[in-house]
């Protein structure tokens, strides 16, 4: 029977549609048991491998310290806020989620909360490399319940960047160490001066330059407020988020004062979203920019194959840490991040995938990701070993200031809170309105995010 | 009952395509709406509720939900409306009288700016305006102040992307409308004495009605879904003065994490949508 062609292609169409439609219901499920599913975050830029060239060394090795075991990785590859949602979509069902997977500490607590992850106590007390990690970074990837959810595998730290070809010009010393933040705006205020042409101080901020703003601009200001030690955002008592207090007005009056007194960069160059990568790849590299408030990773920028290679920037920048508001003691303040190795509470096979963790953080293992990766190692054994202090210049700096470092109440509300930072700081730095002001708007946002839960300090 | 048979029969063929319909179409909109109604959010809670009209009553109470809806009725207006939609018909008028070989470089240049993807586009608009962009070079060589256009009027600058990438869609359809147009009319209105405007606006204008009725509906729905282009120029911003409504969706649903809320936005862009399309529908019935 000779079959129309139309009907031939409905009947394909369909056929084809259902296909998809069974394969979309029966994927993920039913792997082997002896398959171990990673997922990990990849490089949207297809020259970065980094982390794939690691971690198919430690798949070689894991199958081969496990015979019969599988590794089979399940890469994302995409921006952090993407990788963010495409890893909780994963989490929430078992036909997805992986047995181990490759978390933020931005939003790890967030995951704990939504009951996405498994608490690894029972696995870490067994496991003596865990007295190797230091406590703070511990503390990252533990959940408001007191149980930890992740092994970190590295951290960053923030500073001041300065360019030694404008501090010559200016007449500023070459070994340049601010004591409070009044010395940072006064060496400002000299290139601004001496130095035409030159952006004396950036403080990144807004809510297009989005958690950069927010972390290396906003919060390695008010970290160094106060005492010191306790968090200016959020009580850990109380689990309330703080309104603004004394701290976090000054913060954002630092904030004015750069852009009102145009230390800082143009307004409309502040604020579009590209400027971050303006500042690593062109401005910093050109001298554009007197003092830069930064984090560690900035060399990662001008490696060999980048397209902005600058091999002797060490030679021509300096590095300094962000002082204190007034030289309170600790005297200098830094943010930390970094990434964690977290199981799912629905992996099929949490046990494997705590082994395949083993695997990675042997002394040997960790020292190798974290000198391929340029990260800041957490573990005390890799951070004393001069084979790691000495592989690019700048990682002792930015090491020695994991002593001293805070974290982000990375609570649920946190991602919220922090664009509220945002706002108060976009409305100081374009003048709409005074620190004062924005600090009244910045509490009325805090309460309606946080649902409520804030007390005042 | 023998009518009806072969009907029953005639229509079995469709059924699989109406399921797959019903499963794949409708199955994610009602899902949606049900979403819409709860807490839910991607990460960060434990259980999701039924909150009734809570996300509704939060959108209208929220003043950035109100900006959102602002910029975008003022980006359609702007880009769709006037913009693609006259310069469509301008450009498809002008092009009917012009000879063979501007025709097709004119045409070309349009369609290539349609074809292009919609994040190249907004780059290759991001590098036209920004600070040390092609235009501002443009102004220094007139002689004109420069300025950052992205940051002193992002609302024109996504609309003008808008219209630059989406006119070349008008231009088809009225091409097409005009050359429906019966040669014998125009040439009697000519021979009666009409001028140029005159034949457009009581000729050409009333016969194609019904292409610029499905034109509107087309390039309204179209640019109130507009997100690649302005997330590309502007992320939205500075500040919100360019946060259209789905950009404001996106940050919502996928930078606050609440999927819940910014469902209830997206059924609200969607009725938004409909009522610009019952206006046109109308038109269409009346005119025709």
């Amino acid at each position: 029977m000779p079959v129309r062609p139309t009907a031939a292609l409905s009947a394909l169409l369909t056929a084809a549609l259902a296909a998809t439609a069974l394969t979309a219901c029966g994927s993920g499920s039913g792997t082997s048991p002896n398959t171990l599913k990673v997922s990990y975050k990849q490089s949207t830029d297809n020259s970065v491998k980094v982390m794939d060239t690691y971690l198919a060394g430690i798949k070689k090795e894991f199958e081969k310290k496990y015979p019969g075991k599988k590794v089979e990785f399940v890469p994302v590859k995409a921006p952090d806020s993407e990788y963010y949602t495409k890893v909780q979509q994963m989490l929430r069902s078992p036909r997805t989620a992986p047995d181990l997977v490759y978390e933020d500490t931005f939003l790890i607590n967030s995951d704990i909360t939504s009951g996405y992850l498994k608490p690894l106590d029972p696995y870490l007390a067994k496991w003596p490399d865990w007295g190797q990690f230091i406590d703070t970074a511990k503390a990252a990837a533990r959940g408001q319940d007191g149980k930890t959810y992740g092994v970190p595998d590295g951290t960053d730290t923030r500073g001041l960047w300065f360019d030694k070809r404008v501090f010559r010009k200016a007449g500023l010393p070459l070994n340049w160490q601010p004591k409070n933040w009044d010395d940072v705006l006064a060496a400002a205020r000299t290139i601004k001066q001496k130095v035409p042409g030159v952006t004396p101080l950036n403080v990144y901020t807004g809510k297009q330059a989005g958690e950069r703003a927010t972390m290396q601009g906003f919060e390695m200001l008010l970290y160094g407020t106060g005492d010191g030690t306790s968090d200016p955002l959020y009580d850990t008592t109380t689990k309330k988020w703080i309104t603004a207090g004394q701290g976090f007005t000054d913060a954002l009056k630092f904030v004015e004062t750069v852009y009102k007194e145009k230390l800082g960069p143009d307004v409309s160059d502040a604020l579009d979203p590209n400027f971050a990568t303006t500042v690593m790849g062109e401005l910093l590299p050109q001298s554009k920019i007197g003092i830069d408030l930064d984090g560690s990773w900035l060399p990662q920028t001008w490696l060999p194959g980048s397209g902005h290679e600058w091999p002797d920037w060490s030679q021509q920048l300096g590095l300094a840490y962000m002082p204190t508001q007034h030289g309170q003691a600790p005297g200098k303040v830094s943010m930390s991040g970094g990434w964690t190795w977290a199981v799912p509470a629905k992996a099929g096979h949490p046990d494997l995938a705590f082994d395949f963790i083993k695997t990675m953080q042997t002394e040997a293992n960790a020292k190798k990701w974290y000198i391929a990766d340029s990260g800041i190692s957490v573990r005390k054994d890799v951070a004393a070993d001069p084979s790691y202090a000495t592989a690019q210049p700048g990682i002792k700096f930015f090491t020695d200031l994991v002593a001293t470092t805070h974290y982000r109440p990375a609570y649920p509300a946190y991602p919220k809170v922090s664009t509220a930072i945002q706002e108060a700081m976009e409305s100081v730095t374009t003048g709409d309105a005074s620190a004062e002001k924005a600090v009244g708007t910045y509490d009325s946002a805090l309460k309606d995010v946080t649902g409520g839960q804030v007390v005042q300090k | 009952m023998r009518h009806h048979r072969p009907r029953i029969t005639r229509a079995l063929p469709l059924s699989p395509a109406v399921v797959l319909l019903l499963l794949f179409l409708a199955g994610p909109i009602a899902y949606c709406v049900y979403i819409a109604f709860t807490d839910l959010q991607l990460t960060g809670q434990a259980h999701a509720s039924f909150v009734g009209f809570a996300n509704f009553r939060h959108a209208f109470q929220d003043a950035e939900f109100r900006n959102a809806v602002w910029l975008t009725l003022v980006f359609t207006v702007l880009s769709s409306l006037i913009g693609q939609n006259t310069l469509g018909l301008a450009l498809a008028a002008l092009m009917k009288r012009a000879s063979k070989p501007v025709r097709t470089l004119t045409g070309g240049v349009v369609i290539t700016a349609w074809v292009l993807p919609e994040v190249v586009a907004g780059f290759l608009l991001y590098a036209f305006f920004r600070r040390e962009g092609t235009l501002n070079a443009l102004l220094e060589w007139l002689h004109l102040p420069r300025q950052n256009w992205l940051f002193t009027l992002p609302v024109l600058a996504v609309s003008f992307a808008n219209v630059w990438r989406g006119t070349a869609f008008s231009m088809l359809v009225y091409s097409a409308a005009l050359d429906e147009i019966p040669s014998e009319i125009t040439e009697a209105a000519e021979v009666d004495g009409a001028g140029g405007w005159r034949r457009m606006w009581h000729i050409t204008l009333p016969m194609i009605r019904r292409s610029i009725g499905t034109n509107l509906m087309l390039n309204t729905l179209q640019t109130l879904s507009v997100f690649g282009l302005i997330w590309v120029m502007t992320r939205g911003g500075p500040g919100n003065k360019s946060q259209t409504l789905p950009l404001f969706m996106y940050e919502q649903a996928f930078q606050n994490s609440m999927i819940g809320y910014a469902t209830a936005v997206a059924l609200l862009l969607l009725l938004v949508g409909s009522l610009f399309s019952v206006v046109y529908l109308r038109l269409l019935r009346t005119e025709v």
